[in-house]
């Protein structure tokens, strides 16, 4: 296999897999390993006929997935029995969110660190209560301390001292010092219960935060799994009437709206997910680097295409703050080292 | 990519490396293993620089795969055999989901197992290499894979690491010099050669044994040898699984079972000999 597209191909379209010659079937099983989407995939094929030795790592990695939800959900009521009685109701973002929520993005899907958005006035009462709970830093330097607390959307991670998990604080969905500006009241203020005391984006804004997560704040890496979250989604929202107005809406209101259309077009491209054109806008040439970018791994799970990797890093930083600050971080992490 | 595929027991293996040597020589130290089932490898190692240039100016071998830790240090090419190894090691030490790990070596006679953990330096492996030779038949040298559906172990015969001291001893031993692999000198673990078991253990790779015995071993002592309590015993296999919290409550259970069931010592010997005998006592009061 040349690149991931094969993987794509097989989650957007299981009967693909059914011609697979026995090396596409390991260079398959490699980039999905790679790609951390194996228990997706695995979820997706479960119910074709495989070769055995196929099918048996597919259960494993099934079983994998299942153990990983068990984990991610007893971190969420653990965050819950620390944050509750501080009065603050945690919305769970990304993973948790959609494994505590049911959600078919969560079915296989790694489940990384608990991620939670809090209020900004709350901040400090959330932090205070994690570190009773048990919660201690990862980065006690003062220069990441202060630039935590200075210039990003989340508190320094949390990692509890006992159970070694980790929990990211945010306040807002992207660096405050970067390009766009989501409205992090917003966010908060049309958000749903889903249990007593726990919290999830409503169904746009879910959206608008997979998109900003996807292509403006990072480098691209892990985006197909990014963007296979979004297609998950939308093929589930788009049966609301009246859905793709409110994405339209929020997306707006985020300043979101034209990556929204670059995501909307991407996983169309790569995942064929059904969306109006409306909003996705017309192909662009620019559309091709994110595509070529995403499934830049070959059948032996390694990094390809080195200059358009390069030009997503170099792509993440630029987006995430203006030059001199940049610079002023870069040469104070280099002297660091 | 240079690749070759061979199964190992459960375990179907695709090893690329971006040299042609290395896979010459694992083709040879893996002569008479069977193909993956199907064609099919499922695990995939893979050794390669670690910057492009390193392919050819002042060669460097980094150890990857589908699993991968980070941060490990570079080797140099000519210990590129070992890098291909360790890389195949670490697709099970941190993939493997469907049999439970134990972080030892083990042999079989008459349908049974005697298991020997043991950390690196205790002799473990030697001593499962000699009695490979000796009457038993070699099931693992390294990882000790657990059936958690009944409880039996699973052949893994690898190629045997043998280090130091061990080298002679067994070259002493063997006379087809086709079973082993280069010397390799200075290498992170002193000098190293491995050694592939013998036919019987190939052959007979698809056959489980009942665990029976299980025999902490440590190599450089005078002979001596104490029982030990169940709790201590089911503390030291957990230290030693990579895969035992991963695989939650399935894995607790069975190894509940096995420390309930089966009997376990610990013993220290001067030399082989010895161990071999020390290994046959206990097995004769087992009935083994």
């Amino acid at each position: 296999m040349k690149d991931a597209r094969p993987l794509a191909t097989a989650l957007a379209d299981p009967i693909s897999v059914l011609e697979f010659t026995p090396d596409d079937w390991t260079s398959l099983l490699t980039i999905a390993r790679a790609e951390r989407l194996d228990g997706s995939l695995a979820y997706r094929l479960a119910d074709l006929p495989l070769p055995d030795v196929v099918a048996r790592a597919l259960e494993d990695a099934r079983a994998q997935a299942a153990f990983d939800r068990t984990q991610a959900l007893w971190e969420v009521e653990m965050a819950h029995r620390a944050l509750s009685p501080a009065g603050i109701e945690p919305i769970l973002l990304k993973g948790s969110a959609f494994a505590f929520a049911g959600l078919p993005a969560g079915l296989g899907r790694l489940i990384g660190d608990l991620d939670i958005l809090v209020p900004r006035d709350r901040l400090d009462d959330a932090e205070a209560a994690l570190i009773r709970a048990g919660f201690e830093w990862v980065k006690d330097n003062e220069y990441d301390q202060g630039y935590y607390r200075q210039w990003m959307h989340e508190l320094p991670p949390l990692i509890h001292r006992d159970r070694e998990t980790m929990i990211d604080v945010h306040h807002t969905i992207l660096p405050l010092t970067a390009r766009r500006t989501p409205d992090a009241a917003a966010l908060i203020e049309a958000s749903v219960e889903i249990a007593p005391g726990l919290r999830v984006l409503n169904a746009a804004d879910m959206i608008v935060h997979a998109v900003t997560h996807l292509l403006a704040d990072g480098d691209l890496a892990g985006g197909l799994r990014n963007l296979w979250d979004i297609d998950r989604l939308l093929r589930l929202f788009a049966s609301t009437p009246g859905f793709w107005d409110e994405l339209d809406e929020r997306a707006a209101l985020h300043e979101m709206r034209a990556p929204l259309g670059l995501a909307l077009r991407l996983t169309n491209r790569l995942y064929a997910t059904p969306v109006p054109p409306r909003l996705a806008g017309y192909d662009r040439m620019r559309d091709l680097l994110f595509v070529r970018r995403m499934l830049a791994r070959d059948g032996w799970g390694r990094p390809i295409r080195p200059v358009n990797r390069l030009g997503f890093y170099i792509r993440s930083h630029w987006i995430r703050m203006p030059p001199v600050m940049l610079a002023r971080h870069l040469w104070t992490k280099a002297k660091a080292k | 990519m240079h690749h070759f595929s061979v199964r190992i027991g459960a375990i179907s293996y695709r090893v690329g490396s971006a040299w042609a040597a290395p896979i010459a020589s694992l083709r040879r130290l893996y002569a008479d293993y069977p193909v993956p089932e199907d064609g099919i490898a499922t695990v995939t190692a893979r050794i390669g620089p670690p910057r492009p240039w390193r392919r050819w100016i002042r060669p460097q071998v980094e150890i990857g795969g589908d699993h991968t830790l980070p941060d490990t240090v570079p080797m140099a090419l000519r210990h590129a055999l070992l890098a291909a190894e360790m890389a195949m090691n670490m697709q099970v030490a941190l993939g493997e989901r469907r049999h439970l790990l134990i972080h030892a070596s083990a042999v079989e006679r008459g349908g049974r197992a005697v298991i020997m953990p043991g950390d690196s330096g205790s002799g473990k492996s030697t001593l499962a290499a000699l009695l490979g030779e000796n009457g038993w038949r070699l099931l693992a040298d390294e990882f000790v894979m657990i059936d958690m559906a009944n409880d039996m172990v699973l052949p893994f015969p690898r190629a045997i690491s043998l280090k130091n001291s061990a080298i002679p001893e067994m070259e002493r031993r063997i006379a087809d010099p086709a079973r082993f692999g280069p010397l390799l000198r200075q290498t992170p673990k002193g000098e190293l050669r491995h050694l592939r078991p013998n036919p019987e253990a190939i052959a007979r790779m698809d056959e489980p044994a009942r665990p029976a015995l299980i025999l902490f071993p440590s190599f450089g002592l005078d002979p001596a040898a104490e029982g030990m309590h169940k709790s201590e015993l089911f503390v030291s296999l957990t230290e030693g699984s990579t895969n035992y919290i991963a695989l939650g409550q399935t894995a607790f259970e069975a190894l509940v079972r096995m420390v309930e069931d089966i009997p376990a010592a610990r013993f220290t010997y001067p030399d082989s000999e010895t161990g071999m005998a020390i290994v046959e006592q206990f097995a004769a009061e087992m009935g083994i």
